[in-house]
């Protein structure tokens, strides 16, 4: 008797707490894509590193569009001048008498957009790569994966300066050139990544559900895919910048009159004793760019670090 | 009773990996599954049990056809899942469906409940419409105890129980015919298997499934099979009714995995303890013991055991045991 009373009391409640729920909104999840906004906006280098390349982004897109010179005008007057607000040239000029606040931001955009688009080749190719390497396993994965260390094992360096004396300095060609190297890194992480994804129980349980494989692959997993390779292609994106710089600094970049970062930190150098400042402006641009980049990638590494969420 | 809706016909699976070093190849095999038969009628629950490793999971997967047999046939509904094309399957998992052992890990992190919940929908009735599919996702949410107002949370907002409940809220969707669940709950605390393991009760007789419950314990499919099947090594060493298993065991693997239930009672666990006949571990599952796979740990093994291979045979009542010495054994349970 006490029992059934009892029993129809816990039983009314639980009818309530869903009634209430009924009448509730729904409540709102919070994605692991939030949660890792979240905890990216907690880290403050990020943050500060986030802000300063969206100003030097904005910059080069800008600067030069409502700059008074063009970046190979060349001002007779101020040749080899330093920094000052009465000429006009705050970052001074070069030995010609061209600004270099004004080449400093043409140079920007050619060096933002190496490492993008070389960025954005490996991308491509790394993750088509490695997903068709990790998804079908087997003698297919390996076969492919061999490919890469063989690659991988061959001096880039040289590979790549050889490509330039062979074809001639055109900025395409150092896209491809950067880019077909740097997609090796990629394939190996997104295998790896496809390979253990492929084992586990959600991508089975899709299976025993029928969703054919096209959609395993999309809904599943590119998506949990996605994290590592953001990660890994803002930490790209400056090594990419730096190789390009290199290449410019030894005489083998971007040429004459356009030019990058590297190249102006190489011109600047040549005038090093007498006109520090065409070598301390690029570079303190270069500098920062790779430091912003760093954080970052570090950044979004920690935020997006699955160890974290327990 | 009637026809049996599903008849496993001397399924086999192995799994070959190779060792050794470039020069020395050597192929190792795996007999995870070594020709299992046994039946199950609807509405029926099939309890299997066995140690880690023995090959449950294994077993769930080739029957649901997620990886391939080396031998034998799964008749569902009269139909050989083995031998159907890739297409026609898809369609028949309809009628299959599967519950996982990590409730977690059986959920995609990127997904919300509900789109878990009615990916089966999707995928099988891709016209539906949305507030349909909504309607379907609050529904199977509310009947598997989980609140409907929570459809939009991520499987990390969840517990590990509920997580569970959403696996079985998306394995039930499309009114499955026939449901498996593989060690449903060994992931979850134990205050929780109970809730788990009633609700599945509930919904099976609700829903008249037929069910099939994987467990590595005795104790936990006591309350939910009509028959249990115990397995080693990848056979099947005994197939009985409930009731007669609990209170006589045929097989002495049997007894031996029920002395190592564990007890509530002290003295008696004790007591179980010393009595606890499951000596040795598992023999490796590349070297199989030949006759009785069981003969190096079996306190009953005489010399016919280690040569002949003890067949899955028929008793007078209707269940099954492979062990030659099953007549002249006597492993009735003392009820303390
Ligand atoms: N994909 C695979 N490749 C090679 N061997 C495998 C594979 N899957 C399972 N095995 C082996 O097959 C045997 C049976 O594994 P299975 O997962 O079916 O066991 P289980 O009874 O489900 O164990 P548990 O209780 O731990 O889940 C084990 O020895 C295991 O190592
Ligand atoms: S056949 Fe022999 S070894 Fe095997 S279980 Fe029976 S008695 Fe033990
Ligand atoms: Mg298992």
């Amino acid at each position: 008797m006490n029992d059934n009373v009892e029993k129809r009391r816990s039983e009314r409640t639980v009818d309530d707490v869903f009634a209430q729920a009924m009448a509730e909104p729904d409540i709102r999840g919070r994605s692991l894509w939030v949660d890792a906004w979240h905890r990216l906006l907690r880290n403050r280098a990020a943050v500060v590193s986030g802000v300063l390349m969206i100003l030097i982004v904005l910059a080069v897109v800008v600067g030069p569009m409502i700059a008074p010179w063009a970046g190979d005008f060349t001002d007779w007057d101020n040749t080899s001048s330093p920094p000052s607000l009465e000429t006009g040239h705050w970052f001074g000029t070069d030995a010609v008498g061209r600004d270099i606040l004004v080449r400093t931001l043409e140079g920007g955009r050619i060096s933002l957009l190496v490492g993008l688009v070389a960025t954005l080749v490996s991308l491509v190719i790394g993750v088509s790569y490695g997903a068709v390497a990790g998804y079908y396993g087997g003698m297919t994965d390996r076969i492919m994966m061999r490919v890469v260390d063989i690659i991988y094992a061959l001096p880039f360096m040289f590979f790549v300066i050889l490509l330039m004396v062979v074809f001639g300095r055109h900025i395409i060609l150092i896209f491809v050139a950067i880019g077909a190297v740097n997609w090796l890194d990629m394939a190996r992480i997104v295998r790896g990544q496809t390979l253990s994804l492929k084992n586990t129980e959600f991508i089975e349980a899709a299976r025993a559900c029928g969703v054919d494989h096209h959609s395993i692959i999309l809904r599943h997993i590119v998506p949990n895919l996605l994290g590592v390779v953001i990660v890994y292609v803002t930490l790209t994106i400056p090594q990419v910048i730096l190789v390009e710089s290199f290449l410019s600094f030894i005489g083998l970049g971007v040429q004459e009159p356009m030019s990058s970062w590297g190249a102006l930190v190489n011109n600047g150098a040549q005038d090093m004793e007498s006109a520090p400042w065409t070598l301390v402006f690029p570079a303190v641009f270069l500098t920062v760019t790779l430091y912003c980049f760093n954080y970052i990638g570090d950044g979004m590494r920690d935020a997006l670090d699955p160890k974290d969420r327990a | 009773m009637s026809k049996p809706v599903l008849r496993v016909q001397d399924l086999s699976v192995t799994f070959t990996s190779l060792a050794g070093s470039v020069f020395n190849r050597q192929e190792r095999q795996i007999r995870a599954v070594d020709g299992i038969n046994f039946e199950l009628f609807a509405g029926e629950t099939l309890g299997i049990v066995g140690e880690s490793g023995c090959g449950k999971s294994t077993l769930a997967r080739a029957i649901l056809g997620l990886l391939p047999p080396n031998r034998g046939r799964v008749m569902w509904m009269g139909d050989n899942l083995t031998e159907l094309d890739e297409e026609a399957m898809r369609q028949r998992r309809k009628e299959l469906q599967i519950v996982f052992q990590d409730p977690v890990a059986s959920l995609d992190p990127r997904m919300t409940a509900g789109d878990i919940i009615s990916e089966p929908l999707w995928t099988f009735y891709p016209k539906m419409a949305r507030l349909q599919v909504d309607e379907r996702t609050r529904g199977m949410m509310k009947m598997v105890g989980l609140l409907p107002n929570q459809i939009n949370r991520y499987p990390h907002e969840f517990s590990g129980g509920q997580c569970q409940r959403i696996g079985i809220a998306r394995s039930l969707v499309l009114n499955p015919r026939l449901l498996i669940c593989d060690e449903p709950v060994s992931a979850l605390d134990v205050s929780i298997q109970a809730q788990i393991v009633n609700l599945l009760q509930d919904l099976q007789k609700k829903l008249g499934l037929a069910l099939i419950f994987v467990a590595h314990d005795l104790s936990v499919v006591r309350h939910i099979s009509d028959r249990v099947m115990v397995m080693y090594m990848g056979q099947a060493m005994e197939v009985s009714e409930k009731e007669r298993l609990y209170r006589k065991p045929l097989h002495p693997y049997t007894n031996a995995l029920m002395k190592s239930v564990p007890v509530p009672d002290p003295k008696l666990a004790a007591a179980a303890r010393r009595e606890n006949w499951l000596t040795g571990d598992m023999p490796s599952p590349y070297r199989r013991p030949k006759g009785c796979v069981f003969h190096d740990r079996c306190p009953f093994k005489v010399k016919r055991c280690e040569a002949d291979v003890p067949p899955l045979r028929r008793m007078e009542n209707g269940d099954r045991v492979a062990c030659h010495r099953a007549e002249d054994l006597d492993l009735s349970v003392v009820e303390a």
